[in-house]
């Protein structure tokens, strides 16, 4: 579960004021806004990457509000992927388990199986130069969901991709859900994609959290 | 009614025909050619250069020259301060770097207007308004653009001025004590290697600032949520992908180190076979009337120069050259 306990963040001049909001554990809650409303920093305050100014917010119950992104255990898939461009796609996948000391043998069996998942087994040891924008989307999923977070944040996952790869990346969102069970909290500014994937609809107006309930034919479910 | 007439459809296709044909009728040539010249003016000067001194000497000259021991003695000396000036220099520039390209002063900006703010409220007893001049100097002044200009002052300063500060700086106390019971810094061969750096390390911090600022934040965001601390996002991750800029800033340091003469004028001297490196010798030689002698100690320099700038911008040109998969 994700809560947000009237939280407010200041950053330079921008400000959101009691921000509040519950995402039940296992839920898939989509967070829609206009460009600019403060979706991607409400995402950067949840996994500690932007301080609070009041409020607490709760992961599965634990308050995390004074953590360090290192200790929330939040997968976080930024709008611009941010892929580590001196790594292969292997390195990509096994980064965050080689950090926790985890068994050569371990990462391995790790990585085959997400590779397997997301489709980029013929990728493993490429570099992100080489990769296309549906393939370096993959394995920014991949790097967020490599140690298993309780939770997963995705900005914008299906930004700047052509229909035909939109749709396979809904699919493979839904796949992914379906195999992980893993709280989501997905940034966009599409209804569709919302209409689609969400069972739990948040909206970004003014500076304040309106929750609605999903729309028809949630995908998600 | 409007005013101005509607053209009808003939005069808008004839006016749109002749727009087109104008805009088609200009050619690139003059822009190119106007550039041509403009960059190869420089680049014919700098060949005529080298070209005017590789004649002026015979290899005859330039094997008594590195037959001399005094010229020996000033490439191994040149070799050694230049390598030692190109590790401290990036031993700095690396962290100055990173701090100038991340520093995001907002924060502090932010903190100081709200101090600002809270002491006009409680009024201003003697200790609060020293604090609010402070931050007000600070919100005026913008450190981060302070301390950028400051570490440019080695870049724009003439040379010799800079040997004349490290030597005044030598003469104060503290330094005068750590000379007496530490080591001899002035006119020995730390004080080359000290000239050098103090030159060379502005030219890596440039280098590095920029090298970072390049480097999308974002990533280091990524490698704290997956697990670093910051230590560990800057070794694994910011790092290595500096790799490429690294190797420039080396580069660079390098050479303005083997080019470096003022400072160590002034600073070390021009002794032979004690603070001699190749300038000095250059200078030491036309001090005494024996140009041939300097001619090859300069084509030395000339061609030590170019192969370090060949081979490093060989293997920066891929930024992570033989790099196989890693777990």
């Amino acid at each position: 579960m994700i809560t947000f306990d009237s939280v407010s963040i200041r950053a330079g001049g921008f400000a959101l004021d009691d921000v509040n909001f519950t995402i039940p554990t296992r839920g898939y809650a989509v967070l829609m806004g206009r460009t600019g409303s403060g979706k991607t920093t409400i995402l950067e305050a949840l996994c500690g990457l932007r301080t609070i100014a009041h409020g607490r917010i709760l992961v599965q119950e634990r308050d995390v509000t004074k953590l360090k992104p290192a200790q929330r255990g939040i997968g976080y898939a930024p709008q611009d992927r941010a892929l580590f461009q001196n790594m292969t796609v292997w390195e990509h996948l096994a980064f965050a388990l080689s950090i926790r000391g985890i068994p050569t043998a371990t990462i391995q069996a790790r990585v085959l199986e997400l590779a397997e998942w997301l489709g980029i087994a013929a990728l493993l040891y490429r570099k992100p130069r080489g990769l296309s924008g549906g393939e370096a989307q993959r394995v920014n999923l991949g790097r967020a969901l490599s140690f298993e977070p309780e939770v997963l944040l995705l900005d914008e996952p299906l930004g700047a991709l052509d229909q035909e790869t939109k749709g396979e990346m809904i699919q493979l969102l839904r796949t992914i859900r379906a195999k992980t069970r893993v709280t989501t909290l997905h940034v966009t500014h599409d209804p569709e994609e919302a209409r689609l994937l969400a069972d739990q609809l948040l909206v970004l107006k003014e500076g304040r959290i309106v929750t609605q309930p999903a729309l028809e034919q949630g995908g998600a479910k | 009614m409007s005013l101005i007439e509607d053209p009808g459809p003939d005069l808008e296709q004839r006016r749109g025909r002749a727009f087109s044909a104008t805009s088609r009728s200009f050619s690139d040539t003059p822009f190119w050619v106007c550039l041509g010249i403009l960059s190869g003016t420089y680049v014919v000067l700098i060949l005529a250069m080298l070209v005017a001194q590789a004649s002026f000497t015979t290899p005859a000259h330039l094997f008594a020259a590195l037959d001399s021991p005094e010229i020996r003695y000033s490439i191994r000396l040149s070799l050694l301060t230049c390598t030692l000036t190109t590790i401290f220099s990036l031993w700095v520039a690396v962290p100055v770097g990173y701090i100038l390209a991340r520093w995001d002063d907002t924060g502090i900006r932010t903190r100081l207007d709200r101090c600002s703010a809270a002491i006009r409220r409680w009024g201003t007893p003697w200790p609060l308004r020293w604090l609010r001049l402070f931050s007000g100097v600070v919100r005026v002044a913008n450190p981060k653009l302070l301390l950028d200009a400051l570490l440019d002052i080695p870049i724009v300063l003439p040379p010799l001025v800079i040997g004349l500060a490290l030597l005044i700086l030598f003469q104060t106390t503290p330094l005068r004590w750590f000379e007496d019971h530490v080591m001899p810094v002035t006119f020995a061969i730390p004080s080359i290697i000290l000239a050098q750096f103090t030159v060379s390390c502005a030219f890596a911090v440039r280098t590095m600032k920029t090298t970072f600022e390049q480097i999308n934040p974002r990533q280091e965001s990524v490698a704290l949520t997956l697990g670093c601390t910051r230590n560990q996002a800057f070794w694994k991750v910011v790092l290595p992908e500096a790799r490429r800029g690294l190797l420039t800033a080396a580069t660079l340091a390098w050479a303005r180190a083997l080019g470096e003469f003022g400072p160590i004028l002034v600073f070390s001297g021009a002794t032979r076979m004690r603070t001699e490196v190749l300038p000095t010798s250059v200078f030491l030689e036309l001090s005494i009337g024996n140009l041939e002698a300097a001619v090859a100690v300069s084509l030395l320099m000339i061609f030590a120069a170019v192969v370090v700038l060949v081979i490093l911008r060989h293997y920066g040109a891929d930024p992570y050259p033989g790099r196989g998969p890693r777990l």
